[in-house]
This record gives C-alpha cells, structure tokens and sequence, in this order.
C-alpha cells in the first residue's frame, strides 16, 4: 500500500465518513530535543509521534486521553509496528493537547483507532524510511536491499547490521520522503499480538496516574455547591461564618459561562452558578460544605446561544421541576400519537391493514448517571502569565476554546496536560468543572485542585437521557414480516437511528421521533442512543420472531438475506453481510442449537460505532436468584490491535451493559435526584456478573475500527430475551432486576 | 488538631490533622500517597481500602483518631514494585482497564489471601462484592485472584 506524504503536513485534510474530521500532522524539523534526555542520551526527535535515543529507545507518544479504552497501549503499538520498532524497547508517552502536531485528541465515538489507523501508521512508516535511506548512505547500499526487524537494519549482501539508535542522528537529517510504502497485513508483527497495558505496573502500585492524583506545592482544595434540583437556581449563600472555619480560605460564587457565550456542543452544563469553598485539605473542605448556608430558587426559563458543529441554535431550557412519573406518562402519551417521520418506505397502513398477525410493544429505559469511579476533578492554575490546566477529560480541545472564551486568554496562553481518566463513557466530555476550577484559581489566587463528591458528581445532571419506543409489526399469511413501524423518542433526547436495520430489510417501514424539553441536562453515554435503540429494538425482534415462528438467529439472517439482495431504501447504514457474518458466528459459539434445548438462550445483534456485535446470553434462576452463566459474544472490528486488549473491553461492556440493564436508573422527585451516592444507586458487583464471558472476533484484514461501544448496546437486548425464556416474562421496562422472580 | 503517629507501610509518620479527618485524607491529602482512592465517601465502592493489621478497612470512614497503634499498609505498601503476588497476578491478566478503582480490588483481594489462601469462586465473589468497578473488569478480578491463590 502506497502512500503519498506531504513534505510539511502530511494526511492534510483528509475528510472522513462519519466525523467529517480533518488530519493535519506538521512535521517537526529532526532536530535533537535538548533537556529531554533519557538516562544519559538525548532523544532525537523525527516527528510528532516518534523520538529515538542513540542507544535505541524509542519513544513514542500516545496522542489521546487514556480513559480505559486502552488506546495508550494499541495508538502506539501501530505507530511502532510500521516503524519495525522492538516493543520492548518502546517508551510511552502521553501527549499533552498539542493542536498543533495532533488532531482528534479526544476519547469519543469510539474512533480512535479507526481514525488514527493511517496517520498512526504513516508516522512509523516514514521514519522507518528515514531510517533506511540513512544506512544505505552510510554503507553505500541500495534502500532496497535493506531490511529492517526489531529495530535493526540490515544488509543481507554485506552482513551489516545498525541499530536505529545508531542511525538516528543521520536519519534526522534526511528529507521526510513525499512516498513510503505502508505494510500488507501479514507483515504486521505488533498489531494482531496480545501487548499488555503499558501502565499496568503503575496502576498495580498506586502511582498518581489520575487527575484526582495531581499535587503542586502550595495548592488548595475546592469544592462546590451546586442547585439540589433541576429546575433551581441559587438565590444566596452566608459564607461569613464558614471562612472562618479552620483551614477555609474563601467561599464564594462562580459564574460559569457568560450570558452572551455561544455554547458549542460539549458545553451542557446544568447550573451555570455554583459555591465554591476553598481550603487548605479535603477534609476541612468537605465539613464547610456542610455548613454553608444557601438559598435557591425556582428558576424562569432561559436561552443561550448554541454551535453545535456549525449548527447554530437558540436553546431554550424549561423552567419548572420534573418529576419522573409525569415524563413517563408525557412519553407513552407522545409515542401513540403521530411524530416527525424520519424514514418511510412503502406504505405501512395498508400492509397492517392486510396483515395475518401483529405485534405491538413498548419499551423504557430511565435516566442513567455516568458514575465514573473517579468523581469529576481538575487542576488549575490561573496566573496572569499563562493558564496551567491539568487533569481528566474527553474533549481537551473543546475545553480549551471554551476556557479560553471564559478568561478572556488566548489559547496560546493555555497548558493542557493530558491525565488517565478513572473513567469517562461520555461524562467526562463535558468539562464545566475544568472551568470551574481555572474561575476558583483565578479568583483565590493559587493552584487549586476542584473535586466533586461522589454526591456532587451524580447530581449535577448530564445524564443518560429516557427513552420511550413504540414498535409495531405485521405478518402476513406467511409470516413474513411486511411492515415496521417505531415511534420513539426521549426526554430530552430521541434515540432514534432510523436507517439502520431492520430498516432496508422491510418494502413497508415507517420512523417518527419526538423530543420533550427538559431541564434534566443530558449527554452522551457509553454508545449514544444506540445503548437504548438496540435495547428495545432487539427485544422487539425476539418477539416478532416468535410471533413468526421462527428462530430468532435465522429470523434476522433471512432479513439481512434480503437487506442485502434485494434492499429497500439506498440510505442504509450498515453491511448486510458483516452484521450476519457476526450472528454466524455467535451461532456456532454458543451452540447455539443445543443451547436452545438446554439453556435459556437470548440473542442480539447490533451495529454502531462503525463495528458489528452478536451477543448470546443464557441465564437460570437459582433458588429464586438470577444468575447469568454465560456471555457469548462475535464481534467484527476488522483487524484486532491488540486481541488480549480488546477482549478485555468487550468483557467489560458486557458486564456494565448487563448491570445498567439490572440495576441502572436514576429517577426525579420534583427535580431533585433520588439517588445520590452508591448506597441507593445501585451498580453491579463481582457476585452479580456473568460466570463466564466469551469473546469471538471475526477474522478479515478490514482496517480497524473501535471497541469501546459497540459490545454495550446489543447486550440489554439480549439479556431481556434470554430473560423471558428464563422467566417466561417479556422485559419491557429497564431496569430489569425489580420485575425478575 | 491533634497530633498522631501512624504506622505507614512499616514507616511512623506524625500527622497533625483533626481527630475525625478520615485515613484515606490523611493519606492523600497529608502523606502524599494518593494510590488509595476516594471514590464514594461512605464505605459502598471500596476505592480506598486500606489493611489495618493486613484486614481491609474502608479508609474514606475511618477516623484518624481510632487507627492508634495499628499498622496501616497501603498499595504503595503493598509492594513498591509490583513485586506481591496479587499485583503480580494482576499484571499477568491485564485486568485493568481505566485502573482506577483497582487499587482497592488489589487491597481487598490481598486481605482475603490473609486470612483464606484458598477461597472458593463464591467466596473471592462474596469478599470483592465490597468493590465496584465501573468498567466492568470482575471476570479478570476473579481469575488474578484464583492465580495469586495458586502462586502463595
């Protein structure tokens, strides 16, 4: 594979299906980086990604935060294999937000590998070449006899080998060639092996990995206080008595965003005033908490500004205080009333006005708290010199034009440092306390480390959205399934995808979608819309198939049978074949047949994320109590990084897709959350997941894609269909445990 | 304040912090070993387990002022290096993944080789039931454990 690479900036604006994101790498000139030594030699700095010592260590960066997903070990383990580095002598390290040598640093949309795959690669591949043409000088060879392995080159005719420590001075003189070759997948030696995560012996032995972990000489510690309600804002506080509290250095009120700030789409924040407590330690900060008094208020609606991506909005936010059951009457209500069609094919009334046998049912999934295990933080210090931020995010990048709007700083004037995050799954793309504690810094004069409660964190909003859908089906004498009908929606957020399957697979499908405004804030959870989409869908094709009487498994291959002959609709947005290629394979894992006979075995399938994932469950009640025996699931992800890697992420989706199927909800009492901490919220436990968790990868040489959703959403649906065999219940309504037994 | 001498990992350290300030605090706060988690405040997710006389103890609950004489092992305590047999166990799964909240998985698992070298599935699953981890890791929690059982 050829590849072209220019001279300044290579992969230059290269426009990507799906994100629309741009690349645009600079090259850094080869020059040896001074202070940056490792041991007793400097590194020599080829581009961005890759430094190397004359004693042979490479170093490579890892460009985007590291929240669990892995990718500060497979980001460079790509890098090093087009390099033909030795993994054991490669270095990691975490880039800092540098838009200047990197873009996309960001954890979302599980994109990471799939849009980094060619620039990872290009950025090894290149100085590989660089590294090549230097030896061919030196020994006076040609480029093309030259072979490289483990970090060696060598000359097969001549018998002479270098190491690239050895080259590197030279190789960093030569011009960055405008062509290098990229290696066919059998050549890889690094991706597609099992690498383990290079911070596994930090994170064994407590190192201070994480933004909560971050301690400067002379920084305070902050809390804040923000509305207990929904639908509140503050009125007063009585900080007087409280300053006074020992170790307390100020107590006083922030306001986030400016009125007239045009909020971009990672902006959600529910409550732009809050009270911030400054002291000398947690402790005495946590026991002033307590003791500030406040006031609220209902608050009147408002508007803000909003460019979600170019999309320009007046957002309006409700007044008012919500209660979950008058949302979820306002829901079913909506969803039996006609909405804004999305996507209609065929005519659906005359075929259910036709049909032998329908099928109608309706699904719910409640609000759900993202519940990272590291509670919300951030490190700032604010001088008039410049603006040192440090800690757990998801969208630097964002964060920092927002940061720099609030100040008044250019952005040139801003640090981000990169932390681990203990956590993220959507949350923590929505940086409000990042800028909450740059405005305490600035305002107390110090560094300042801000750190939410666990009380603080699952209250201040930005949850999962509820969802409601309506499905309804039709048969005809056959049992063929005629037409499709779904009327979702969400407060405040529909779930709707409406092109993906089964849509393409039925000649009669029509889906409407509804939003209600909410002042309940929302955001992105672990697979958008997806997690509740292939919930209530996968459930609901369960009991179409049943109605149909046929096999769940052959009921879905025979539509994608047809969504690929003969599709209906040109817009359809997955791949026939992968997503059957999957169910295929989950089939044959499982055992599926006998499993039928012997188990209580429910099945899914779904595709987001740009990735396919079939997942068999089988459950049992034992002595009344819900045990889930096994997880079988096939996933098509093309090429697999690192399969030790991404089997640990897949395992891991399935059990916290299974514990927020069990466990998960978050309810509204008059605006006020009704769970507040993990007393009441109730997570899954060691006790409570799967006994066994299979992991299958389809094996094909189609370049990589992420892991970090796609195994979450078709899980629920799963689960509720091997519930009902288990059980003889349909599951309608999340979450499940309550209605188990 | 009150003084307090605490023994650390083997180390006495003088604290002077208040008598309610919890151990993970002093810990974090005062000693600057922040591998103990804080994670809920109120002994549910088991981020800050520490041993006290190698038996786990929520650390975010305990009050510096009832430790006393106690010896008090954190994960930096465990083994500076890696070197114990459960963070070994740990490494040889690659259990981790956002790693927060193995921290106190480790602690509570070596406390549990302590006292039952040997512990069944049920009972690994009853004694680390204490410890929430959101990126969903048990299955590997489990078999590093039955693996750390096999290497004591």
């Amino acid at each position: 594979m050829k590849t072209s690479v220019n001279r300044r900036s290579f992969l230059k604006a290269t426009a990507l299906a799906g994100g629309g994101v741009l690349f645009n790498i600079s090259w850094l000139s080869a020059t040896p980086v001074k202070n940056q030594s490792n041991g007793q030699q400097e590194f020599i700095e080829f581009n961005a990604f890759i430094k190397i010592t004359p004693d042979n260590v490479i170093q490579i960066m890892s460009p985007n935060p590291e929240g669990g997903q892995g990718v500060k070990t497979s980001m460079p383990m790509i890098v090093a294999d087009e390099l033909d580095a030795d993994w054991a002598q490669v270095l990691v390290k975490q880039a800092d937000l540098d838009t200047e040598h990197f873009t996309r640093q960001f954890i979302g949309g599980s994109q990471a590998i799939r849009q980094g795959w060619k620039v990872l690669r290009t950025a090894g591949a290149v100085v590989r070449e660089m590294l090549k043409t230097a030896a061919a000088k030196k020994w006076n060879v040609a480029v093309s006899e030259l072979s490289t392995s483990k970090g060696v080159i060598t000359h097969k005719k001549t018998g002479k080998t270098s190491t690239y420590g050895e080259l590197a001075a030279l190789a960093a003189s030569i011009p960055v060639p405008e062509n290098v070759s990229l290696k066919s997948v059998d050549e890889f030696t690094i991706i597609g092996t099992s690498v383990k995560n290079v911070e596994g012996k930090n994170i064994v032995t407590g190192k201070p990995l994480f933004g909560i972990d971050t301690y400067k000489e002379g920084m305070r510690i902050a809390m804040i206080i923000h509305p207990p309600a929904f639908g509140m804002k503050l009125k007063s506080f009585e900080g007087a008595a409280v300053k006074k509290m020992k170790g307390i250095i100020d107590v006083f009120k922030i306001k986030i965003f400016n009125d007239d700030y045009e909020r971009t789409f990672f902006d959600t924040l529910t409550f732009n005033e809050v009270v911030a407590i400054v002291g000398e330690n947690t402790w005495a900060v946590m026991k002033a908490k307590k003791a500030v008094k406040v006031e609220w208020e209902p608050f009147e609606s408002y508007s803000f500004k909003r460019d979600a991506f170019g999309r320009k909005s007046v957002v309006t936010v409700p007044s008012g205080l919500e209660s979950t059951k008058v949302s979820q009457e306002k829901m079913e209500k909506l969803a039996s009333s006609p909405a804004e069609v999305k996507r209609k094919d065929g005519d659906i009334q005359a075929a259910f006005s036709t049909a032998t046998k329908t099928v109608e049912s309706s699904y719910f999934a409640p609000f759900l708290a993202h519940n990272c295990m590291e509670p919300m933080n951030f490190f700032a210090h604010v001088t008039d010199e410049k603006v040192e931020m440090v800690g757990p995010l998801q969208k630097p990048e964002l964060t920092e034009l927002a940061l720099s709007a609030r100040l008044g700083v250019p952005v040139e004037k801003i640090d981000f440092k990169m932390t681990r995050l203990g956590g993220g799954y959507g949350r923590r793309s929505y940086a409000h306390w990042a800028i909450e504690a740059a405005l305490i810094s600035q305002k107390v004069n110090a560094p300042v480390k801000l750190v939410y409660t666990r009380e603080d964190d699952m209250t201040a909003g930005i949850y999962r959205s509820t969802y409601f859908t309506k499905y309804r089906a039709a048969l005809d004498e056959n049992n063929e399934l005629t037409a499709f009908h779904l009327n979702t929606g969400g407060n405040p957020e529909s779930p709707l995808y409406e092109n993906r399957f089964p849509a393409g697979a039925i000649d009669n499908y029509l889906a409407e979608d509804w939003e209600i405004p909410s002042n309940i804030t929302t955001g992105s959870f672990r697979a958008p819309r997806s997690n509740f989409h292939a919930a209530a869908e996968q459930a609901f094709l369960d009991e179409v198939a049943e109605a149909a009487g046929k096999d769940p498994i052959e009921f879905r291959l025979d539509l994608l049978k047809k969504a690929k002959e003969k599709p209906v609709g040109t817009n359809n947005d997955y791949e026939p074949e992968r997503l059957a290629g999957v169910l295929k394979l989950v089939k044959e894992k499982s055992n599926w047949e006998e499993l039928k006979k012997n188990g209580n075995p429910g099945v899914s399938a779904y595709f987001c994320h740009n990735t396919y994932a079939a997942i068999v469950i089988d459950t049992v009640l034992e002595k009344g109590e819900l045990v889930i025996k096994n997880v079988v699931s096939a996933i098509d992800c093309g090429i697999v990084v690192n399969p030790d890697g991404a089997k640990n992420l897949a395992e891991g989706g399935i059990v916290d897709a299974i514990g927020n199927a069990l466990f998960g909800e978050l309810t509204f009492d008059k605006g006020i959350p009704q769970k507040s901490n993990f007393d009441k919220y109730r997570m899954i436990r060691m006790n409570e997941a799967p006994k066994n968790i299979e992991v299958h990868f389809v094996k094909n040489n189609i370049d990589p894609t992420g892991m970090g959703e796609p195994t979450f959403p078709p899980v629920f649906g799963a689960l509720a269909n091997s519930l009902y065999k288990t059980t003889g219940k349909r599951f309608y309504k999340q979450p499940f445990m309550d209605q188990i037994g | 304040m009150a003084k307090f001498n605490l023994k650390v990992n083997g180390e006495t350290r003088r604290v002077d912090v208040e008598d309610d300030t919890p151990v993970l605090w002093v810990l974090r706060d005062q000693l600057n070993m922040p591998g103990t988690k804080f994670g809920c405040g109120m002994a549910q997710c088991g981020a800050c387990t520490i041993h006290l006389n190698g038996v786990a103890v929520r650390s975010c609950v305990l009050p510096v002022s009832s430790v006393g004489a106690q010896e008090i092992t954190t994960i930096e305590g465990l083994s500076e290096n890696g070197e114990h047999p459960v963070q070994k166990a740990w490494l040889e799964h690659d259990v981790a993944q956002c790693g927060y909240c193995q921290s106190g998985q480790i602690m509570s698992a070596s406390s549990l080789l302590y006292t039952n070298p040997k512990p069944s599935d049920e009972e690994i699953e009853a004694h680390m039931s204490g410890n929430i981890c959101r990126c969903g890791t048990y299955l590997r929690i489990k078999e590093a454990v039955k693996s750390a059982s096999k290497s004591l």
